[in-house]
């Protein structure tokens, strides 16, 4: 019951404001997209090289692209693509840097400067490139692929945030109490410390999915990943690269398509992030 | 005293794993290239197959043959000698290359943090200045979030096809007109930062957002300090409070996000140069992935990160040289 009142409440605070729920519904919206839209809107394969470019019309939402194909179901298949990268990259991510940085924090000592050394080091690469040149070596074929190698590069400041997180609260009564009473290690992580990180985590968890699409289009921009042409990043890389639809004029919905709907999910991800912390840290409400 | 060498030992250490990182690249690299150079120059200069051999090891610094660690002492040892060996695909020795990109890139970067960090500034400045206008905080948040969600490389991308293609405003691509001269004269540098002009913009337009909120928020906790209070007491003007009192206390903790803003910038510049046609380190860094040209592609990985600790340094001189209370 306790639990429903909080969940209640929270859910109130969070329709106040109305970045987040402005947010949260367009989330709600892309991940309907990505799960049962493929379901709903078929993809025609049919090339019709006379109906290229077409405008926006009702037959065709967002017009067609440059072989004459709906451009809309194209956005609507990719999306699962784009949410797998994000989302697959997110939880990776999150999962390293919640051990690692756990791992850390606890030790203490020489094992967390080794480890904080190795952060560090990672912090100073340059992420776009790093994740170029490995996307590059090593041939990726589906997203999940993808987005566990963006996670091995977008770990690092998180995992640091968790160990300084772990630093602060281990000497606190709370946690000693628990020494005390002989608890194990296993209950002071699972029971004590983690349900405390858990609004820090949650919104790190957006910001890392946030850039993932960043360097996962950037990175199918450029041509180094040849993942489904369906996926947003390829359709920009096709559009722009291959095709040249950027110099047609009337090309400009089948160009423009994939990066609104990149810019209203990042759009979307920001508000929503900011409406969490404002969730969990009351200081910063009407900020 | 004792930190700040402890400060360069750890540059010294990510560098090293820079060299270690570039090394796995060369080894990775598919397909026995030496051979195939080999016998390419024993065709071209009519030698003997091993003369020929050993030219090829020499030009990419990377002999087959012998141990691994004596491969990786062999490639530190040329890396002291400046022998970042030669491109393989452009056949002309990648310290040139780095040569000529490396200050397109640094001019690039350098002049739009400069004016996003400033633009920024101001603007979260003076909004939280004049908090209580509602409006204007909430249209500058809304315009920040907007300027965060999209990628500097779309904004390039949108940039090209309104201002380039569309308008014919600005040139579509390249860093100077082809028919000036390279050198100290007018048109060439007019034709320069002709052509910077939507590179920069994509830059400025995508981090500005960041520089205002943390100006925002920087500032606002300057506002609640008490010194503001008397200053505001002693009747003293609001420009004056802005810049002497507010501005220049507000802008300290900022700094060391300059040298993070300058990483971020030199790795999407692999985007926004590919994107432009750009002849700094981040095209070359683009074209030697998509063609596996890999001593290029070492070359300039280990001077982007060098670059990266070099800003990092710079950014702590200048934090310590204006909060002379911070000891680093």
């Amino acid at each position: 019951m306790k639990l429903i009142d909080s969940l209640t409440s929270r859910y109130k605070i969070l329709t106040h404001n109305n970045r987040a729920f402005f947010g949260f519904l367009i989330l709600i919206l892309y991940f309907l997209m990505a799960t049962i839209g493929p379901h709903l809107v078929s993809l025609d394969n049919i090339i019709d090289y006379a109906g290229r470019y077409q405008g926006i019309s009702l037959q065709h939402w967002l017009g067609t692209d440059y072989a004459g194909r709906d451009t809309f179901s194209q956005i609507v298949h990719g999306s699962t693509d784009v949410m797998l990268i994000a989302f697959s990259t997110a939880f990776f991510a999150t999962f390293m840097a919640i051990i690692i940085g756990i791992f850390s924090g606890l030790k203490g000592g020489r094992i967390d400067a080794f480890i904080m050394k190795i952060v560090d080091i990672l912090l100073t690469l340059p992420q776009f490139p790093i994740m170029a040149i490995f996307a590059g070596i090593f041939t990726i074929k589906d997203s999940i692929t993808f987005g566990i190698l963006l996670a091995c590069f977008s770990w690092a400041p998180l995992s640091r945030g968790i160990r300084s997180q772990v630093l602060s609260i281990k000497n606190k009564e709370f946690i000693e109490v628990c020494h005390i009473m002989n608890m194990s290690t296993f209950h002071i992580i699972f029971k004590e410390l983690l349900p405390n990180m858990i609004p820090f985590i949650s919104i790190n968890f957006i910001h890392i999915a946030k850039n993932a699409i960043i360097a996962s289009v950037g990175i199918m921009l450029l041509g180094i990943v040849p993942l489904s042409v369906t996926n947003w990043g390829m359709m920009i890389n096709i559009a722009t690269k291959q095709v040249g639809a950027i110099y047609v004029p009337h090309a400009l919905p089948y160009l423009l398509s994939p990066i609104f709907f990149i810019v209203v999910f990042q759009f979307a991800l920001i508000n929503f992030a900011s409406g969490v912390e404002e969730l969990f840290d009351p200081r910063s409400r009407g900020r | 005293m004792k930190k700040k060498y402890k400060k360069y030992f750890s540059s010294a250490i990510t560098i090293f794993v820079a060299i270690i990182i570039s090394f796995y690249l060369v080894r990775s690299m598919p397909g026995d290239f030496i051979h195939l150079r080999a016998t390419e120059i024993q065709l071209q200069q009519s030698l003997t197959y091993e003369t020929a051999y050993n030219i090829a090891k020499r030009q990419y610094n990377y002999d087959p043959s012998v141990p691994i660690y004596k491969q990786f002492i062999g490639y530190v040892g040329g890396l002291a000698h400046g022998n970042l060996g030669q491109s393989v695909i452009l056949r002309i020795p990648v310290t040139d290359i780095i040569r000529k990109a490396l200050p397109w890139t640094i001019f690039l970067c350098s002049v739009s943090l400069f004016i996003s960090f400033l633009l920024g500034s101001i603007i979260g400045l003076f909004v939280s200045f004049r908090s209580r206008i509602r409006w204007l905080d909430s249209t500058v948040s809304f315009a920040a979030a907007l300027s965060q969600s999209i990628p500097d490389f779309i904004i390039a991308l949108l940039l090209i096809v309104i201002l380039a293609i569309n308008i014919q405003l600005f040139p579509l691509r390249g860093a100077y007109d082809v028919d000036t001269v390279p050198g100290f004269n007018i048109p060439f540098i007019l034709g320069v930062l002709y052509h910077a002009v939507l590179p920069v913009m994509s830059y400025v337009i995508s981090t500005i957002g960041a520089w205002t909120l943390t100006m925002k928020a920087s500032a606002s906790t300057v506002l609640s300090e008490d010194y503001i209070n008397v200053a505001k007491a002693k009747g003293l003007r609001d420009k004056r409070i802005l810049s002497k009192y507010i501005g220049k206390n507000a802008v300290i903790p900022l700094v060391p996000g300059l040298a993070i803003s300058f990483a971020m910038m030199l790795s999407s510049s692999l985007f926004i140069e590919n994107i432009f046609s750009y002849p700094g380190i981040g095209y070359f860094f683009g074209f030697s992935i998509g063609n596996r040209d890999f001593t290029l592609l070492q070359g300039i990985l280990l001077i982007s990160i060098v670059m990266i600790v070099i800003s990092n340094h710079v950014a702590d001189k200048v934090h310590e040289w204006l909060d002379p209370r911070i000891d680093l």
